[in-house]
């Protein structure tokens, strides 16, 4: 309240002091019509984001074409895109590029669909039931904060080296989000939506899949989009166990041979399709829970 | 017949190195059939563990409630419960809303929209079938819950301060709205408020509650829903004389009790 000039009893110190750039900014300021006051950190950000965006392959162009580095460190943006053409129309490692493409989205999703198959019904069972909570809490606790790498050399020793390691891995990666995130979604449904139910005779099966299942969908989607992330976090780990096709096995092979440019691709790759995956789960979203955070 | 409810009592059990505390101690109460019982007091009197009792999901320390002379032992479709807020299901629509429970009791879809569709209307909410229950207002909202309790035609309408979160010109067209359906209904019901006013235009009996233990200290019987009922308006009924000297001696009661709390 001290720097407001219309304050009965000013200090002394206040009207003196000229309003610099930093008083202004730490001040809340009075909001445009249409929007609340005081809500952190509103505002549309979509041409910041693709400024952001031109800046940064403005600076890589720039270091790039002036020679300040080498193009063994970072080659030019047009270099990876005539790489990926030529990889496109060559294949890598004799490879056709689709190729390496599918097998690594058919690992990430394969492994995201076993991994909310099992963990959403445990996840819901663990939220309803003390007794699945007690029993799958503490194997689930222990391994969730270990890194996948860590426990690959165990995979490999009792699963190989096929395929069974490598969904398993990124399996186990998206598995333990996915349950938590069911697991508490079950805590969304109000209780006084839940007495209604029961109110109406409901069954404990009728409340869990009329009201708690439904309450708890904003929090499981929240939970599958998390965990496909994870997913695609541990792909290029999966795909270090004798791969000969995958993008993480692109992008292993080509910094082994120092193919920077194939390095840089496969990672834009990669997460172009992980952000038009999470893309497509936020459109889910929209479209299935528009009610979320809205009672 | 009707709702009885003999010498209930209940019991907190200790914790935290507290004693027990009792909520409700021998509590005696009658809800006739198309009686209109308000229950009002000071907060911690036991209002809500009385209406959880009511429902069936608190079973009493000691004592028996039974409805038309079976004992209460759990939630059941003869008992709804109209609750103050969240307990609409934002993913349904109004119409899905309102149908809810016959959708529980296996109602075939055709079925439960027809019984659904005459409460819609009874309550006013034509043309709103089809809207997402998060985008109406809060009075629209509280009429929907009511819809939904009376679609599964239960003998008492359990009510636990319905009108609790509504603005003041909003709750006192409910509070009319509330009164005629009941008049249509031919429903008991079991209305819990903060509002004393509320209490006396709506009930047709009130029950005063006090705390620690939590107990009824006052039964009154009230002729102003009736008088509403027959045509008076319900800005005359609340200001007649009768019914201003009834607000200050119930006042007084919870006056009283407020400041004999710790």
């Amino acid at each position: 309240m001290t720097d407001q000039k219309s304050s009965p009893t000013p200090r002394k110190a206040a009207p003196a002091k000229p309003e610099g750039l930093i008083s202004r900014l730490s001040r809340g300021r009075p909001t445009k019509p249409g929007e609340i006051y005081g809500v952190p950190g509103q505002g549309n950000t979509l041409w910041l984001s693709v400024l952001s965006i031109a800046i940064f392959f403005f600076i890589w162009w720039l270091v790039t074409a002036m020679g300040w580095v080498k193009p063994l460190f970072v080659p030019s943006p047009i270099s990876i895109v005539t790489k990926f053409i030529s990889i496109w129309n060559n294949g890598f490692t004799n490879t056709p590029f689709l190729e390496h493409l599918t097998i690594s989205t058919m690992r990430v999703f394969g492994a995201f669909i076993l991994a909310c198959a099992i963990g959403l019904p445990l996840g819901l069972a663990m939220g309803m039931s003390p007794v699945m909570r007690g029993l799958f809490d503490p194997p689930i606790e222990f391994y969730r904060p270990i890194p996948p790498l860590a426990y690959l050399p165990l995979m490999i020793i009792w699963f190989g080296i096929g395929e069974t390691s490598k969904v398993l891995l990124i399996f186990l990666s998206v598995f333990a989000p996915v349950v938590l995130g069911a697991r508490s979604g079950v805590k969304s449904a109000a209780i006084e939506q839940i007495h209604a139910a029961y109110s109406f005779g409901a069954s404990r099966w009728q409340v869990m899949r009329y009201v708690i299942m439904p309450s708890a969908m904003p929090e499981i989607l929240t939970a599958m989009r998390i965990g496909i992330g994870f997913g695609w976090t541990t792909l290029v780990a999966a795909e270090m166990v004798a791969s000969t096709k995958g993008l993480g096995y692109m992008v292993l092979s080509a910094s082994q041979f120092l193919q920077t440019p194939v390095v840089i691709m496969g990672i834009f790759v990669i997460a172009i399709i992980a952000f038009g995956f999470d893309l497509l789960m936020r459109f889910i979203e929209r479209r299935v829970v528009p009610w979320k955070g809205k009672m | 017949m009707g709702l009885n409810i003999e010498n209930v009592s209940v019991v907190y059990p200790a914790a935290d190195r507290r004693p027990p505390v009792e909520a409700l101690s021998k509590i005696n109460l009658t809800i006739d059939n198309t009686e209109f019982v308000v229950a009002l007091g000071a907060s911690g009197c036991g209002k809500s563990t009385l209406l959880n009792l009511i429902a069936g999901f608190l079973s009493p320390s000691s004592g028996a409630l039974t409805l038309d002379g079976n004992l209460v032992s759990g939630p059941g479709a003869d008992r709804a419960v109209v609750f103050q807020k969240h307990a609409l299901l934002p993913w349904l629509s109004v119409l899905d809303n309102v149908a809810f429970g016959l959708q529980i009791q296996g109602i075939g879809k055709t079925e439960r929209y027809d019984t659904a569709n005459k409460f819609v209307g009874l309550l006013g909410l034509e043309g709103f079938q089809d809207s997402p229950v998060y985008k109406l207002s809060g009075g629209m909202q509280q009429r929907v819950g009511i819809a939904r309790a009376l679609t599964c035609d239960p003998k008492v309408l359990l009510m636990d301060e319905p009108l609790g979160a509504l603005d003041a010109l909003t709750r006192e067209k409910a509070q009319e709205l509330i009164l005629n359906i009941w008049n249509d209904t031919h429903k008991s019901i079991f209305f819990i408020t903060h509002s004393v006013e509320e209490a006396l235009f709506m009930g047709t009996k009130l029950v005063v509650m006090s705390p620690r233990p939590g107990r009824i200290t006052n039964v009154f019987d009230l002729p102003f829903s009736r008088q509403f009922l027959a045509g008076k308006s319900a800005r005359e009924v609340k200001a007649s004389p009768e019914f201003i000297k009834q607000r200050e001696d119930v006042l007084k009661i919870i006056f009283a009790d407020e400041e004999a709390a710790p």
